[in-house]
């Protein structure tokens, strides 16, 4: 053996020692900090949004004071108290239970067969000669344009408006897995190879997990498509005694009730803003896990 | 500071030599072709610290590539017996595990069970001192401490041959000098060849039992030196200096020729 005994241990130790010491030390400052910083990060994403709000309702008011169309359209006092009545019936939540229903169901279709496509694609080059290009045709595909189609299908039924739902968001996350697995860090997969991984332990220890961030960027895009053919669906698909959000939309249209249709609007927003809001909230947690994130 | 534990291979275990035979390395076709490496034949005996040494672009890394097995000679023969594990300048590792899942992972690709993994898993991180730093996620760990977990990951492979490539070049003097004495105190227990490539003449003579200078452009082996100074050694020693100042000559003077 050519090397022994190389250096003194305890010289060694201690200059170890102090250098851990200066690469630790911001970090456990930031430590120290937490709780503050989590009460002034907790006010900087709040703030925003309520004078975002607060903008909203005061140019609503303002048109409203003006005159403007002032027989159909309604301030947001009368339109919120609309809302709050309409919360107290059970027919709202039944409404909204169906619709989540739907998102739900298919969303997750969407995402099963999006990954599925997606992960066969990235890996088998013909496949993707053949498919890659008409994935991309289909994501610019206006859905509802899918629903004449899926009507005569599967006629007036959930099924249709699933099948759309799916046809809308299932592209975005097999592009999303598709470009994950594309932007692969070179280095890591030498990494990976070196070290034995082959194959399907290649694909689960290191392509998979080096795509999630690009895979959650397409699910909330797919998320975004979902939503809307869901909405376009309960608009034109409409099944009887099957209350959703959709239907007490179409309603009101047909009553030309513009409180509560106004009202069911804000829902539809707020529904489609909080599911997206979660899907920020995981980015941005794997983007923490990663390091990816700038030192604020 | 625990002294350090080493899992030692057994002693039956033979391998860890490489040797090249009259090996080119051609990239392109045609005009556009470049002949990356000429007709390099170099031997590595077992247990040696060999390190490569060059101007950039004369094919270092293609060589260790060549050894690796990531690419295939265009002529010539490669031969390695044992295991191999590659470093690289950048510490590689998969920023959505800790320091340890990141030894882990190695470990599990070699088809280790659960309960030997988690006990070499701490051995490891032990041996290269990042012990109560192994929950930690690469991007809170510093640069020489990203290093220390891949050479971690390398000896969690078991390798007979460690190829490393230039593994201490993005650090600064103070990090590198410790990375070096950890590497030399992680080889004192184990039958470990090392292939190191380096453009740092000092960092060479204070690894290696020989330095084996290439030309560049082809990438041809044009002198070697045998590394005579005995371990501890330190960088800014009298000897390391004087030899490092040997091979600088003979560098300048290669390049030069080739400056004509």
């Amino acid at each position: 053996m050519a090397a022994n005994n190389p250096g003194s241990l305890p010289a060694y130790a201690e200059r170890l020692a102090w250098l851990e010491a200066t690469d630790t030390e911001s970090q456990a400052g930031q430590r120290g900090r937490r709780p503050s910083i989590l009460a002034v990060r907790a006010w900087a994403a709040f703030w925003p949004k309520a004078l975002a709000i607060v903008i909203v309702l005061a140019v609503w008011q303002l048109i409203h004071v003006s005159g403007w169309k002032k027989v159909i359209f309604p301030g947001p006092g009368a339109t919120l108290a609309n809302l709050w009545d309409q919360l107290q019936t059970g027919l709202l939540w039944h409404a909204i239970a169906t619709t989540a229903g739907r998102a739900v169901i298919g969303f997750g279709l969407a995402v099963a067969i999006g990954a599925a496509i997606g992960a066969l694609v990235s890996r088998i080059a013909p496949l993707r000669a053949a498919v890659g290009s008409l994935i991309t045709g289909l994501q610019t595909m206006p859905s509802i344009a899918w629903f004449p189609f899926a009507i005569i299908l599967f006629g007036i039924t959930t099924t249709a408006i699933l099948f759309v739902i799916v046809l809308g968001a299932a592209p975005s996350i097999a592009n999303g897995l598709i470009a994950g697995v594309d932007y692969t860090p070179p280095l890591l997969l030498k990494a990976g190879k070196m070290m034995g991984l082959r194959r399907l332990s290649l694909y689960w220890h290191l392509i998979l997990p080096a795509s999630l961030p690009a895979f959650v960027a397409g699910m909330r895009q797919g998320w975004a498509f979902a939503w809307r053919s869901l909405m376009a669906g309960e608009l034109l698909v409409i099944i009887a005694n099957q209350p959703s959000l959709g239907v007490l939309l179409s309603t009101d249209q047909d009553q030309a009730d513009m409180q509560s249709a106004t009202a069911i609007i804000i829902v539809i927003l707020a529904l489609g803003i909080f599911v997206h809001t979660l899907f920020s909230v995981a980015d941005r947690a794997i983007r923490r896990r990663w390091g990816l994130t700038g030192t604020v | 500071m625990s002294p350090v534990t080493v899992t030692d291979r057994p002693a039956s275990a033979v391998g860890g030599s490489v040797q090249l035979s009259t090996v080119t390395k051609v990239f392109g076709r045609g005009s556009s072709a470049v002949r990356a490496l000429d007709q390099i034949s170099l031997e590595v005996p077992q247990g040696e610290f060999t390190c490569l040494i060059g101007a950039s672009g004369c094919g270092k890394s293609t060589l260790l590539s060549l050894i690796a097995g990531l690419e295939q000679p265009t002529s010539g023969a490669v031969s390695v017996s044992g295991r191999v594990a590659l470093m690289f300048q950048e510490p590689a590792l998969f920023p959505w595990l800790t320091a340890a899942g990141n030894v882990e992972v190695a470990l599990r690709a070699h088809g280790i069970g659960r309960a030997e993994r988690r006990q070499r898993t701490a051995e490891l991180i032990e041996a290269v001192h990042l012990g109560g730093f192994g929950g930690k996620r690469p991007h809170e760990l510093s640069g020489g401490m990203r290093q220390r977990v891949a050479l971690a990951r390398a000896l969690a492979q078991d390798a007979d041959v460690l190829l490393m490539d230039e593994p201490f070049g993005a650090l600064d003097a103070m990090t590198r000098d410790l990375l070096h004495d950890e590497l030399d105190r992680v080889r004192a227990g184990r039958q470990l060849t090392i292939v190191f490539v380096t453009h740092n003449v000092r960092e060479a003579v204070r690894l290696g039992d020989r330095v084996v200078v290439l030309s560049s452009r082809p990438g041809r082996v044009v002198d070697e030196f045998a590394v005579p100074i005995e371990h501890p050694r330190r960088i800014d020693s009298a000897p390391v200096a004087e030899l490092a100042a040997r091979i600088t000559d003979r560098l300048r003077e290669e390049m030069s020729g080739h400056g004509r």
